[in-house]
């Protein structure tokens, strides 16, 4: 080194690790120039967020009580009716008015011979001149049904909207906007998982694939033909039958069948990058294959692979309202929009069903497709953006 | 004389992210009737952009002001059915790739009619009539049998030429030639130019070429427009501009060629690799049963062995086998026959073992814009083979790709930085320090100053001498350029079509070729010192 004084300095100084590369910048700079993509991504963003704390918005539980001066918190723990000085120990049926008599009250015996009377009256604030009193209160959530209550109020099934249930119910009596709530977050949530386990599983086989090439690529891509051929709606449906329908256990069968979706594009990409200088270069290091993959090869990929991203959320989402729509899909109380839809179609005397389940779909796809419009537009580099 | 093409006050600038780039600043230039100018100059001058603008075929991100004025037609403001009636009737184009330019999946036949039967309005048997005709100009043999070809099918040279054919079908009045024989293998070259120059004659064209390389402009071109950053600095006849440049950026460029003689090898200097009839055979399969039914023979028995300090010259034209002949010795791909290294034998090490010796021998290839990884910092790309070799004792990565970088006349405080933010001379030094700073014994340069600007180039052929010196290092240099085979060889090895064809002492090959390959070679490459002389 000819003068180790001027590099003392840029050695010493801990690497400058930009929070995003030059070229990550120009691609945020270009996305927010697209306002129907930013808007969509606000507003998902928000309404995804919000869903996250349905409990807090939609459930039949209250969120906070206070008892005999005692905070709880029915959300978090469980809660007997004995705990509010009632008789079962099976959870606290928050919405009886016995005991929400019991809870306002402190627990008065009285409660159980005219529960709505003294309700009123301890809202009204009089104290009550009994033995025992003592003033509580209920913090409930703005809609106070969780996606399977039943809701107690006269009338048939499907009851249409009203003050109580704003988008009215279903066939089951069931508050519709609190099973859209639990349903948006749901396939959401799926959507994101089987996004990512496939993709996982897809990059990595169409990396091996394209990196290795010759024979391995011929076999695995025999393989996949055959995978692909397998009607996955029929194994879905024999496996559910053998082991019963579950959340997790779709999440595992879409990935499953989800994964070659993306194997192409890695593949294709790959096969592309094994030729290029850099990749030679680097074998001519001895870095290794693995190395060589990952480090050098699949930044190449990602433009591709997030192309090809809506196509998998969207495909996800799709495809779990399908098998609910059949009634092959999750239990028939989880709060699916799916059979949501089903139901519409079933009850075509009440169109709010329909209505709504059109209008979420709606609404949902298409700010996921405005979104990921942008991205794949941020991500395009022959596109210029004044 | 009339002015078929006059360019006055041309501004091009290119708009990304609100931010303007000026790749052009007020040109002013003119083409007379029957002329040929050359517009000189090394990347990014825009030479390319000046010539593109003149038919409007810039993309959307383009800003163009001034005047085009094309035998009196003002092409800035004309309409686009103007703009589609002159190109490609009255304007025609060659582009520097001729591989990329015709439609792989048509054929020669095709791909020539679509143009001729646009303009012309001819059907039929006239337009193979006229096809024919337009072949046999640009001198492609037996043009009745080629007309089915596809372009895979033809050589770069005569793909090169179904170009010009294209270019010519319409009669055009004004060619552009965008750097047509950048492409092309030396002796083709000569062939290609002298092609143009003939045509030009014959059809009283006039030709704008646009080229980085002096040695075509001394040849063919009537006068001469030196570009740099966006502005011409000097223009002139040909003659006068060579004889007596006034800019000094005109006189850099002239005298920016490789000169000079590598120094001598050291005495007893130990022979670092080896190879004895080496031998490069790709199997054909045919049939159901994939049975071999012969071979492409890439590289046929070459033999050559290197010293410390050596430099052996690798020539050829492409396809030759230089890059597979390097590839092999690197052990990068399948070869028979026995290589050493250090004397001992690699050929029969399998990929783990060869791990251990790889910090022995490193490459630089030819393109150093596809060599570095764009998402990694120059510090990533340099410090990569220490990851897989380790760090010296007592040192740590950063001060090594430092020192390093000091070595090959880099700043170090640049490391954190991507390979785009650097010119391509920086980057093929990136390179260089790549393979360096493993401390090599031997280094393949695979083509290392090819896509480089001359003034670029020498300053890494100096660069590769000084370190060839100071750390004794064993090169083994492929080039499709004798000028800088001459300056850094010590040995040469001439191969054509996977043979060797020709191997010894560069005084002795240089200044008495036996082969006659060799032969003309030699005078395709040094054709101007021999006509000064």
């Amino acid at each position: 080194m000819s003068d180790p004084a001027q590099t003392d300095d840029v050695v010493t100084r801990p690497p400058r690790k930009a929070w995003l590369s030059p070229l990550n910048k120009r691609r945020w700079r270009n996305f927010k120039r697209n306002r129907r993509a930013v808007w969509s991504l606000w507003i998902f963003t928000v309404l995804f967020v919000v869903s996250l704390f349905a409990e807090f918005i939609a459930n039949d539980k209250p969120i906070m009580v206070s008892y005999r001066g005692e905070i709880r918190m029915p959300v978090f723990s469980f809660y007997s009716e004995r705990d509010f000085g009632g008789d079962f120990p099976t959870e606290a049926a928050y919405g009886d008015p016995e005991v929400g008599c019991l809870i306002v009250t402190g627990g008065l015996e009285e409660c159980f011979d005219g529960p709505n009377a003294l309700i009123t009256a301890v809202e009204a604030g009089e104290t009550l001149d009994i033995e025992g009193f003592s003033r509580g209160w209920m913090l409930w959530p703005v809609i106070p049904y969780s996606y399977d209550t039943i809701v107690d109020v006269p009338g048939v099934a499907p009851a249409p909207p009203s003050e109580t249930n704003w988008l009215g119910t279903d066939d089951t009596k069931r508050d519709v906007t609190a099973r859209i709530i639990y349903g948006f977050r749901l396939s959401i949530i799926f959507a994101i998982l089987v996004t990512v386990g496939s993709s996982l599983v897809g990059i990595l086989a169409g990396a091996v694939q394209g990196y290795f090439g010759g024979w391995t690529d011929l076999i695995f891509q025999r393989f996949i033909e055959i995978w692909t051929g397998m009607p996955s709606l029929y194994v879905i449906i024999i496996v559910f039958a053998i082991l019963g329908r579950s959340f997790w256990l779709l999440v595992f069968l879409t990935i499953l069948f989800g994964w070659p979706a993306l194997v192409g594009v890695v593949r294709a990409e790959f096969l592309r990058a094994r030729n290029f200088e850099y990749v030679r270069a680097a074998r001519a290091l001895g870095v290794s294959n693995r190395v060589i993959m990952f480090r050098h090869m699949l930044p190449n990929a990602m433009v591709a692979t997030v192309t090809m991203l809506p196509f998998l959320i969207t495909g996800a989402i799709g495809g779990l309202a399908a098998l609910d729509f059949l009634g092959f899909g999750l239990p028939s109380s989880a709060p699916s929009l799916g059979e949501l839809t089903l139901q519409a179609k079933q009850n075509l005397q009440a169109p709010w069903l329909g209505f709504t389940a059109f209008f979420t779909f709606a609404i949902m796809l298409s700010l996921l497709v405005f979104i990921f419009e942008g991205v794949r537009d941020a991500f395009d580099p022959r596109k210029t953006f004044s | 004389m009339s002015r078929i093409l006059d360019v006055k006050d041309l501004v091009v600038r290119f708009r990304q992210d609100g931010a303007y780039t000026d790749a052009v600043r007020g040109v002013t230039f003119h083409v007379d009737k029957g002329e040929t100018v050359a517009l000189v100059g090394e990347s990014g001058s825009g030479k390319s952009v000046t010539a593109l603008s003149a038919v409007r075929l810039l993309g959307d991100s383009a800003e163009v002001s001034g005047q085009v004025n094309y035998d009196g037609q003002e092409m800035t403001t004309a309409s686009e059915a103007d703009l589609r009636r002159v190109r490609g009737n009255d304007i025609s184009f060659i582009f520097q790739e001729p591989m990329t330019s015709l439609n792989p999946l048509h054929t020669l036949e095709k791909q020539l009619a679509e143009s001729i039967e646009l303009h012309q309005g001819l059907r039929g048997p006239a337009v193979r009539a006229k096809i024919i005709e337009l072949l046999t100009q640009v001198g492609i043999r037996d043009p009745e049998t080629r007309l089915g070809a596809y372009p895979h099918q033809l050589s770069g040279g005569q793909r090169q030429r179904v170009m010009i054919a294209m270019a010519l079908a319409n009669g055009p009045e004004l060619l552009i030639a965008d750097e047509p024989t950048t492409a092309l293998d030396v002796t083709i070259q000569a062939q290609i130019l002298e092609l143009l120059a003939d045509l030009k004659g014959r059809m009283g064209m006039s030709m704008l070429f646009i080229t980085h390389d002096l040695t075509i402009v001394r040849r063919i071109a009537d006068r001469v427009c030196v570009m740099k950053d966006g502005e011409i600095v000097e223009q002139g006849p040909t003659a006068e501009i060579f004889a007596n440049p006034q800019h000094p950026y005109t006189q850099m460029l002239l005298a920016a060629e490789s000169t000079g003689l590598p120094a001598p090898v050291p005495e007893g200097a130990e022979v670092v690799a080896t190879t004895e009839d080496l031998r490069i055979w790709f199997p054909i399969y045919r049939g159901l049963l994939k049975r071999t039914s012969g071979y492409v023979k890439a590289v046929n028995a070459a033999t050559l062995s290197v010293r410390a300090g050596e430099t052996v010259g690798i020539v050829g034209e492409s396809g030759s086998g230089k890059t597979t002949l390097a590839l092999a010795i690197m052990r990068l791909i399948r070869s028979e026959g026995p290589i050493t290294l250090h004397g001992k034998r690699i050929d029969d090490l399998n990929q783990r073992q060869l791990r251990s010796v790889r910090s022995a021998m490193q490459i630089v290839f030819q393109d150093p814009f596809g060599s570095l990884s764009p998402r990694m910092t120059v510090e990533q790309i340099i410090a990569e083979g220490l990851g897989v070799h380790g760090v010296a004792r007592g040192r740590n990565a950063r001060e090594m790709v430092a020192e390093i970088m000091t070595e090959v006349g880099l700043d170090p405080t640049l490391m954190d930085r991507y390979p785009h933010e650097f010119s391509g001379g920086q980057r093929q030094r990136i390179a260089i320090a790549r393979a360096l700073i493993l401390r090599p014994q031997l280094i393949v340069l695979d083509e290392p100053t090819s896509a480089l600007d001359m003034t670029v180039q020498v300053q890494i052929v100096d660069l590769l001498r000084r370190l060839q010196v100071k750390y004794g290092l064993a090169y083994l240099f492929i080039s499709h350029d004798l000028k800088v085979v001459r300056a850094l060889s010590h040995k040469v090895m001439v191969m054509r079509n996977g043979d060797v064809v020709e191997a010894g002492d560069a005084a002795s090959v240089f200044d008495a070729p036996e082969s006659d390959y060799t032969k003309a070679l030699m005078a395709a490459a040094f054709v101007d010192q021999s006509a000064s002389a």
